[in-house]
């Protein structure tokens, strides 16, 4: 059948994970750059291999598995939840007090990571099941101030446990990604810079697979999960609850399952950051968090996997490319660029300049760079759901529409 | 974050109790104030308005920065006593902030018309992130003060104390509760009652469904703005701060006991929350629940009547179709 992509001859050939050529290579070319990248040997994208930006990328493997386990809930079966944050720190929490050796005040067993990364995604997958009746009781918008008082209780829980959190505004270290088989030495290292395969490679090259790895595995599983029975299943409750329970789709256990699997892939997540970053302090699995990953979701395209990890790079990338463009801006216009005219009417001067409104000093007046990325991401969500609902995935299906028809418009 | 307790002055007993309870009926009010507007918003347009909490930090920043560093109207009006000016400052900021509020109703919930209830509330809580930034950025992250006339004097009787600006808070809700009673009965009111009901019946009446959208969301931006106010002022704090929104977030358990729909519940809603946040704070101060226990109580509460009525204690249920 070459040359005719979408003839499909079986079911089974059309419910593949990568049904057509296009998409089959496409994953391998995917694959060979995502080896090389961290390498330093992306073609014309050479700095993305320095330790910085990989921290950044990093970052964004970690925030990936989480969306996709948000967007299972949320963008598959409909489920509103502003909660995910708090399911990343009962897993980040489970991590720490299994992995983390015991201190002075806090509590710690000192296990290795082959234990305490899935406990992590268990343990929260089992708030996450404590949770759901709730969530089949009440419906729609409900269920999003319950999940949001999840996070709010969840903060208050952070702040008063200190065995397990440490101190508030200090928080307590977590355990390295170091895969060991006991409380020995670790076999394999993805927190100190060393050779692999005759190459050395940093510390954030090394985590940077590691994630990767994982990312990978939890994108099959999550598309794998969309093609079968519990994907139809959610699909179904997500368009119309009633029919699908009329429908004979038992909504008290998918619904459920929803949740466990979505705060699996959260406290995993939430495990790896806290691992990642190496300390954190109990305020930061707050609202904004919860909202990066519904950003995530809304702006890459909620209901695919493509789509939410597009969501992811831009998500957390765009951060730093704003603090490049306000530091650039900021020289421009010390050095009186060529564009300092345009940085003019962006950066802050004096207290009482009108027309800018960021300022690269974080503690003066103007809009910090922090301040500036949060202000954006809200203006992100708002102009997507007004002028492209289907997000960056939605960009995509029409780019690629237009050249499937090309030279014809339709 | 900075939850200021109610003064458990007394020696506990009978006097703690009733103290405790005036003070909570007091924050009740607040609460009511804020859940009001956000269940006007909500069933005259089926928005529900993350950026309630936002909105009343800047109709609190608003009377600060009239009211302090402009000193608007009152630079204006020579010879007016400074409480006076403080006032006019109130109606100004209130005003301003119902102005944007319908400015963020037409620049961005407008285009959302007939789409999901989800869609609109992920707006909302975008606008939530900008306007709750950019107020702390004009705040410079600090607390500043309101310059009001009450300060923090007490009013006492016997055993019963009660703060100035407590009384002046019940005061008001209880007007702006008789406003909205009044209001409802106006042709407008009938008009927001009809678009409630359907906007789409409501628009083949002749209704002008855009303008009934306009005035909710510039009454529900006013009462937000004064349950700001309330919220920045002795006993509550003292100022608006960055934290403000967060006692206005407190409000959204207000109405989801209440039920989203519902007036008489945004007022039975936030009088119970307000008074089981201020009852915790006074009696469940054991440790081991941790520092500023209050300040979940309405979450926890929350949860606990959906459990047992799931669209709240008034909420109309859905009466559901295939």
């Amino acid at each position: 059948m070459r040359g005719r992509p979408n003839l499909f001859t079986s079911y089974e050939e059309e419910m593949r994970l990568f049904p057509t050529t296009t998409k089959r290579v496409m994953l391998v070319v995917a694959l060979v750059l995502a080896v090389l990248l961290p390498l330093g040997q992306l073609p014309g994208l050479r700095f993305l291999g320095d330790s910085d930006w990989l921290i950044i990328i990093d970052r964004a493997l970690i925030f990936g598995i989480a969306a996709l386990g948000l967007n299972l809930l949320t963008g598959v079966s409909g489920q509103v939840s502003l909660g995910h944050s708090f399911f990343m720190a009962v897993g980040a929490y489970t991590a720490v007090v299994l992995g983390a050796d015991a201190g002075r005040t806090v509590w710690g067993l000192g296990l290795p990571m082959w234990i305490w990364l899935p406990a992590a995604g268990i343990v929260a997958a089992v708030l996450g099941i404590l949770v759901a009746p709730t969530a089949v009781r009440v419906r729609g918008l409900y269920l999003a101030f319950v999940t949001l008082g999840l996070v709010f209780i969840g903060l208050h829980l952070w702040r008063s446990v200190e065995a397990v959190a440490g101190k508030p505004g200090t928080g307590r270290p977590w355990p390295a990604l170091e895969l060991a088989l006991w409380k020995g030495d670790p076999i394999i290292s993805f927190a100190s810079a060393g050779p692999w395969f005759g190459i050395e490679l940093s510390a954030q090259a090394k985590s940077y697979f590691f994630f990767l790895f994982l990312l990978i595995v939890f994108a099959l599983l999550a598309k794998n999960l969309m093609r079968t029975r519990p994907g139809r299943a959610w699909a179904a409750i997500r368009d119309r609850d009633i029919a699908a329970e009329v429908m004979g789709v038992n909504m008290f256990r998918w619904k459920t399952q929803a949740f466990a699997v979505s705060s699996f892939y959260a406290g995993v997540a939430g495990a790896l950051f806290a691992a990642f970053l190496g300390r954190v302090i109990p305020e930061s699995w707050d609202l904004l968090l919860a909202v990066e990953f519904i950003a995530i979701i809304l702006i890459g395209g909620a209901g695919t996997i493509t789509g939410t990890l597009l969501g992811t790079v831009f998500v957390v990338l765009t951060p730093r490319i704003v603090e490049a463009v306000t530091f650039w801006m900021a020289e421009e216009l010390a050095n009186q660029g060529t564009f300092a005219w345009l940085a003019d009417l962006f950066i802050r001067k004096s207290p009482d300049d009108l027309l800018g409104f960021v300022s690269t000093d974080a503690a003066g007046p103007g809009l910090s760079i922090f301040q500036l990325n949060v202000v954006l991401f809200g203006v992100l969500i708002i102009v997507f759901l007004i002028a492209e609902p289907l997000g960056l995935y939605g960009i995509w299906i029409r780019v690629r529409n237009y050249w499937k028809g090309w030279p014809f418009t339709y | 974050m900075g939850i200021v307790v109610a003064q458990a002055a007394g020696p506990g007993g009978f006097p703690e109790f009733v103290n405790a309870l005036a003070s909570g009926i007091a924050l009740g009010a607040i609460y009511a104030t804020l859940a009001l507007g956000f269940v006007l918003i909500f069933k005259a347009t089926q928005v529900v308005n993350f950026a309630h909490g936002a909105i009343a930090a800047l109709g609190a920043y608003l009377v600060s920065y009239f009211a302090t560093a402009l000193n608007v109207p009152g630079r204006w009006v020579p010879g007016l006593p400074p409480t006076a000016q403080w006032f006019l400052s109130v109606v100004v900021a209130v005003a301003v902030t119902a102005l944007i509020g319908i400015a963020i109703e037409r620049v961005t919930i407008r285009p959302m018309i007939g789409e999901p209830l989800f869609s609109v509330a992920m707006i909302t809580l975008g606008l939530d992130l900008v306007i709750r930034t950019v107020t702390n950025d004009f705040m410079n992250n600090q607390v500043r003060g309101l310059g009001d006339p009450f300060g923090s004097q007490v009013i006492e009787i016997g055993f019963f104390r009660i703060a100035q600006t407590q009384v002046v808070t019940i005061v008001v809700a209880l007007l702006l509760m008789v406003y909205l009673a009044w209001f409802f009965r106006t042709r407008m009111g009938v008009a927001m009652r009809a678009t409630a009901f359907d906007q789409e019946a409501a628009m083949a009446q002749g209704i002008d469904v855009g303008k009934v959208f306009a005035v909710a969301w510039a009454i529900g931006a006013g009462l937000a703005a004064i349950g700001g106010i309330f919220s920045s002022v002795f006993p509550r704090g003292a100022g608006v701060s960055p934290f403000t929104f967060a006692i206005a977030f407190r409000a959204f358990p207000a109405v989801v006991i209440g039920g989203l729909d519902s007036i008489v519940g945004a007022i039975v809603g936030g009088m119970l929350v307000g008074v089981a946040e201020v009852l915790a704070g006074t009696y469940l101060t054991q440790k081991f629940l941790g520092q500023g226990f209050a300040g979940i109580v309405p979450w926890l509460f929350m949860m606990l009547v959906l459990l047992i009525k799931p669209y709240g204690l008034f909420g109309t249920e859905e009466v559901r179709r295939v």
